[in-house]
């Protein structure tokens, strides 16, 4: 068969299958069991499908989020001798000061810098009388400064300042958001596969018991497509009708998950925003599409071993 | 109409028809005798294209079948009327149904012709079990079914395996008499059988061929019929 003969049949099972044909469909048996099962594995997997959607969009936001945050600010860390710590630091403040794509600098005070410390040292430690170094906290403006530029004056003005654009750790942290989100689109392209394989097997449970009607039928002269469709229609439907309460009720289990707080955005943030709860609704189409092909395949096998 | 020229079909390691030559050409008749298991089913399985020769060749409305795709298989199958020996209907369909199934599988209207379906259903006496389904009928009104079946479509060639079987001695006189009106129109008729009266009835109305399967051959059969 031609390519152009393989596309007009297809295009005509898809017609078929929309039009409907009630003798056709009288003709194939209700499937029983099998078509239950579809309606059941199409719904199961929309409703994971909608779950791994959201955590796809959710750890994107996490990873755009984390890159834009961090991205806007750095720290310039000044260790010297005690003599030298306050000119050091004035220097570094000034170089900060003319530095083309910063828009603040500022030292973090005492309070500041023994809060960051405490989960380490306690309450009561004496950051006025230890030798620890002083930070001065950069928010960079919105086109960024140049890091290597800075960090070349910065050692010609104060030696002792070194700056840290938070590069090392917000590099992992990114990376991680992105393969979560990787991740999220791997487990629906596997549910995709997944949902293939189990409407073929239900197409072809249902195949198996109906071989005398598709015998009989071959012999009074009935085509594949014809036979394959009363299939595929039923299936495809069936897919459809299953994946779309899978995605309700999906949609519906995200929604009440508890709102995201900011300390705990990361597990309680799974969900959509916005145009994003949009974004299920293409779930049950693509289901249906995954269900026609499968069952389309699964009837033209069988077919082929009928004379 | 249908020509097998040298065919031979091959099951299981042993020929079961061999060198088999004949022609069904429009307005013929023939029966098909032989023990049981000489391969009388099977001859009229290669005739619709169940089966596929071994050796030699089928032409089926002149083209040979092993050139067919399957979409042509089908539209040739539409052109054979066929009375299955255990009669082959879809059991979930009534009576009237699977009379009408070569119409419903070529997407024919099926509401627009039945008024013919009424008319043959009278002619083969089913009427009264339209609706009902085939595990319900006695094995009589199985057969005139899939005679109905068969011609419903007005197939140019009818091929039938053991027709009358199970009928009394009145319908299978109906049914014959259906089968030789259809012949007289032109349609070609092979008809398996052992029922030596059917044959001898047959051939005060039609001029009919009797072939008969012997030793895997197929051969005229003699003067006795």
């Amino acid at each position: 068969m031609s390519v152009a003969d393989k596309i007009k049949a297809v295009s005509g099972d898809v017609a078929g299958m929309i039009a409907g044909d009630s003798q056709a469909d009288r003709v194939v048996p209700p499937s029983g069991y099998t078509a239950n099962l579809t309606v059941l594995t199409a719904g199961a997997m929309a409703f994971l499908a909608v779950f791994a959607m959201a955590l796809s969009f959710a750890t994107g936001r996490l990873a755009d989020r984390w890159a834009s945050e961090l991205a806007k600010t750095s720290t310039v860390r000044i260790s010297a001798p005690v003599s030298e710590l306050d000119i050091q630091t004035r220097a570094a403040q000034e170089v900060l000061r003319t530095t083309p794509g910063v828009a603040t600098s500022r030292i973090l005070s005492d309070e500041e810098q023994r809060l960051l410390l405490e989960p380490w040292f306690g309450p009561d430690l004496p950051v006025e009388d230890l030798p620890i170094p002083r930070l001065i906290e950069v928010v960079e403006d919105g086109g960024g400064y140049d890091p290597e530029g800075l960090r070349l004056r910065l050692a010609a003005e104060a030696p002792g300042a070194f700056l840290d654009d938070h590069t090392r750790w917000r590099r992992p942290l990114v990376t991680a958001a992105n393969r979560l989100r990787a991740l999220g689109w791997i487990a629906m392209a596997l549910i995709a596969v997944s949902t293939a394989a189990m409407v073929t097997l239900a197409a072809r449970a249902a195949l198996a018991a109906n071989s005398q009607v598709i015998r009989v039928t071959r012999l009074v002269g009935a085509k594949d497509a014809y036979i394959a469709r009363a299939f595929v229609r039923r299936f495809t439907l069936r897919a459809l009708i299953g994946a779309a309460i899978g995605m309700i009720g999906g949609m519906i289990a995200i929604a009440i998950l508890p709102s995201a707080a900011e300390e705990g955005a990361f597990l309680t943030g799974l969900g959509f925003q916005g145009a994003g709860w949009l974004w299920p609704l293409v779930i049950p189409p693509l289901t249906a599409i995954v269900a026609f092909w499968a069952t389309r395949g699964a009837a033209m096998r069988v077919l082929g071993e009928v004379t | 109409m249908i020509e097998l020229e040298g065919v031979a079909y091959n099951y299981g390691g042993g020929d079961l028809l061999s060198d088999v030559s004949l022609r069904l050409n429009p307005g013929s008749f023939h029966f098909l005798t032989g023990p049981s298991g000489a391969g009388k089913s099977t001859l009229l399985k290669l005739c619709y294209m169940e089966l596929v020769a071994t050796q030699g060749s089928v032409d089926v409305f002149g083209k040979d079948v092993r050139a067919m795709d399957r979409n042509q298989t089908a539209l040739a199958r539409r052109r054979i009327g066929v009375v299955h020996q255990d009669c082959k209907f879809l059991d979930h369909l009534s009576v009237v149904e699977n009379i009408a199934l070569p119409l419903t599988v070529a997407q024919r209207d099926v509401e627009a012709e039945m008024s013919n379906l009424n008319d043959l259903l009278g002619w083969v006496g089913l009427n009264k079990v339209r609706d009902a389904f085939p595990p319900q009928l006695s094995g009589g009104e199985r057969q005139r079914a899939a005679l109905a079946r068969a011609v419903i479509t007005g197939p140019d060639v009818i091929l039938a395996d053991e027709p009358t079987g199970n009928v009394d001695w009145e319908m299978s006189g109906r049914l014959l008499s259906l089968l030789v009106e259809l012949n007289r129109m032109g349609k070609a008729v092979l008809i398996a059988t052992h029922d030596l009266n059917l044959i001898r009835q047959a051939k005060k109305d039609v001029s009919a061929r009797v072939l008969r399967i012997k030793d895997r051959k197929l051969l005229l059969a003699g003067a006795e019929l």
